[in-house]
């Protein structure tokens, strides 16, 4: 068994134990604006946002942007209206690939990278955020945190079967380190930040 | 296969002939490891992360074994099917495996330097599988019919215009295109099609929770998940240093990873992968393949703490200035010259003489590997062990033999400064490799050691 082989070889070669760091605090700049960083942060990565008062004022921005928009679903119940359907549940994802555009409802939003963390139960399918043409996330601001460090405390030990943070649209600098947006996933981010 | 390996001074040397080409090349990575310095400087706790991280990956080295069972406990709780693999031959008949009990021909694949390294792609060929990358730099590399240069960047050394003709033999897009946008659309609409119809799809994995099972894949393109999820069959393939202790621990590595390897804040995804999802079957495969035996190695483990963020490529003089293939070794530049040698020490004993121990490479690493201590002493075993080249050996004779007596120093010093004056031409030939896009100096009129005689030691 290469398993038990590995193991044994690994345990024969490791040095001695060394220790964790106690904790994971680092100095944090307390008087920074959140929301501020993170509109700076998303806009320079390449998403579009939105300060909005009321949901009502989305599907009249999707349908200026994307007038050419087929299929266009929400995953969130509270957007759900006779211009953008419900989102509804098939087994087999492929049955997505033509999501003009999808919009979701984010748990944290992260200043630093403008990351925001989205799992699976907030998805419809896994494959979704992905195959869409356009995402569109609607993020509270309260759901705001500074960095990282202070996303993961908030995680904890959730349970969840896949879960991903979504800082822009998907992108690729891979010919000559040319930026170009939409590289396999959405080819815009659009943020709606609301409360 | 056993066709005679060119070294890397012979590899950079093909390289060195478009000097054009490597003055591009150099100016790229330059940039690129410009935009790190900048992303990291906006940060003021940056040191303090790199301590941590460092910290957390010696931890880890430490008590390995242990986090890799608790992590194949918990990944097995979750669902995922782990399995373990000696070396890269028995990674690829796992693979291999899997694919066949499952009746599947044909795979999509998002970037894996540990496949790289495995060879995996030419040995699913060869039992007539057919593997499509699905990375935009990867599938350049991969319709050229070679490796990737860079292990962030796989076709970091190719100009658009090349990318173009390849896009036009393989994709048929007109010829002469050669505008990014254009074509990475193509390579979109292209690789869109095989997303949809791969049934298995295989990716890397960044990091590995011992305390969730969990593993994390990071890309900006978003193929590993438009593979992953689309798939009924995802396989994940680790090298085995990828774990970290716990959860909140990749606050600190997300934090680095990208910052440290192109200056973004992070990757347009971090995805985290716990279970399968309905329906689907997820593999993992942990591969040793020489980490357990670079562990055993006091002076060389701390390789195994490095997170592949390729900051060492980009700020590495002698990298910049020849190319990612004149490293023969999936893995290239610093990293890949203290990792190569471990696997095959007679094949690599060149790559730790690849670099001026100018110490760049240890100040980027994010996790604080010291790879030009190792690259130095790399070379001493390698010299210990009989690997080194002939004609570097003689030259350290006789360098050795001259620094031991003075008066021997003096007159070879003497003798060099004449020939540069009366006889530039000796030494200014391909026959010198000093020669070699340089020009040799002028010679000083007096040595130190005249000068101090005349000016110092008189009063």
């Amino acid at each position: 068994m290469s398993r038990d082989q590995i193991l044994a070889a690994l345990q024969q070669n490791q040095p001695e134990l060394t220790p964790l760091p106690d904790t994971l605090s680092f100095p944090r700049d307390e008087s920074l604006d959140l929301k501020e960083k993170f509109i700076t942060m998303a806009e320079g990565i390449g998403s579009k946002v939105y300060n909005i008062a009321s949901f009502d004022e989305i599907a009249p921005l999707i349908k200026a942007s994307f007038p050419d928009a087929k299929r266009i679903l929400t995953v969130v119940p509270e957007l759900v209206s006779a211009e953008i359907p419900a989102f509804e549940l098939h087994e087999d994802p492929h049955t997505y690939e033509d999501v003009d555009v999808a919009i979701f409802k984010p748990r944290i939003a992260v200043a630093e990278n403008s990351a925001l963390w989205i799992t699976e139960d907030l998805m419809g399918v896994r494959a979704l955020p992905f195959i869409t043409q356009h995402i569109m996330m609607v993020v509270d601001r309260n759901t705001l945190v500074p960095d990282m460090h202070a996303a993961y405390e908030q995680i904890g030990l959730a349970d969840y079967g896949f879960s991903t943070f979504i800082s822009g649209p998907s992108k690729t600098a891979d010919i000559e380190q040319s930026l170009v947006l939409g590289a396999h996933g959405p080819r815009s981010m659009t943020i709606f930040l609301y409360n | 296969m056993d066709e005679a390996i060119k070294t890397h001074p012979e590899l950079s040397a093909i390289f060195n002939e478009d000097e054009q080409r490597v003055d591009w090349h150099d100016e790229t990575l330059w940039w690129i490891r410009q935009k790190r310095d900048k992303s990291a400087h906006s940060i003021p706790e940056w040191e303090q992360l790199r301590a941590t991280a460092s910290q957390i990956k010696n931890n880890v080295l430490s008590d390995l074994a242990n986090y890799l069972i608790s992590f194949e406990e918990k990944a097995i709780a979750n669902g995922i099917t782990v399995h373990w693999a000696a070396d890269a031959a028995e990674h690829n008949r796992i693979v291999h495996g899997i694919l066949k009990d499952n009746g599947i021909t044909q795979m999509v694949k998002s970037k894996s330097m540990l496949t790289e390294e495995c060879h995996l792609n030419e040995y699913l060929e060869k039992q007539g599988l057919d593997v499509i990358d699905s990375d935009l730099g990867e599938r350049i590399v991969q319709l050229a019919k070679e490796p990737p240069s860079h292990i962030v960047l796989p076709c970091i050394h190719k100009k658009k215009e090349e990318i173009g003709d390849l896009f036009h033999v393989h994709l048929g897009v007109p010829a002469g295109t050669s505008d990014p946008q254009v074509l990475t659309e193509t390579a979109r609409q292209h690789l869109r099609e095989t997303f949809l119809t791969r049934k298995a799809a295989l990716t890397g994995v960044n990091f590995a929770i011992a305390e969730t099972g969990e593993f994390v894949v990071c890309t900006n393109e978003g193929n590993a998940d438009m593979g992953a999820h689309l798939a009924d069959v995802h396989i994940a393939c680790m090298g085995m240093e990828k774990i970290i202790p716990e959860r909140k621990h990749l606050g600190v590595f997300l934090r680095l990873l990208t910052r440290s390897a192109t200056g973004q804040p992070i990757t347009t995804y971090s995805s985290h992968f716990k279970k399968p999802r309905k329906g689907q079957q997820m593999h993992l495969v942990i591969v040793d393949n020489g980490r357990s035996i670079q562990m055993g190695r006091e002076d060389f483990r701390a390789s195994l703490k490095c997170i592949r963020c390729g900051a060492c490529m980009n700020t590495c003089p002698v990298y910049r200035r020849s190319g990612g293939h004149s490293y023969h070794n999936a893995i290239s530049g610093p990293i890949g010259a203290i990792l190569a040698p471990n696997l095959d020490m007679k094949k690599h004993a060149d790559l730790p003489f690849a670099s001026t121990l100018c110490g760049s490479c240890s100040n980027v690493c994010p996790v604080k590997i010291d790879i030009h201590q190792q690259l130095y002493k790399w070379r001493q075993v390698i010299v210990q062990e009989g690997y080194a080249d002939p004609t570097k050996k003689i030259g350290m004779k006789i360098m050795n033999f001259t620094l031991s007596s003075p008066a021997l120093y003096r007159t070879a010093g003497k003798a060099g400064r004449w020939v540069l004056k009366y006889a530039p031409f000796t030494v200014n030939n391909s026959m010198n490799l000093w020669f070699k896009q340089r020009d040799m100096p002028t010679p000083p009129a007096e040595s130190f050691g005249e000068w101090y005689k005349k000016n110092v030691k008189k009063k």
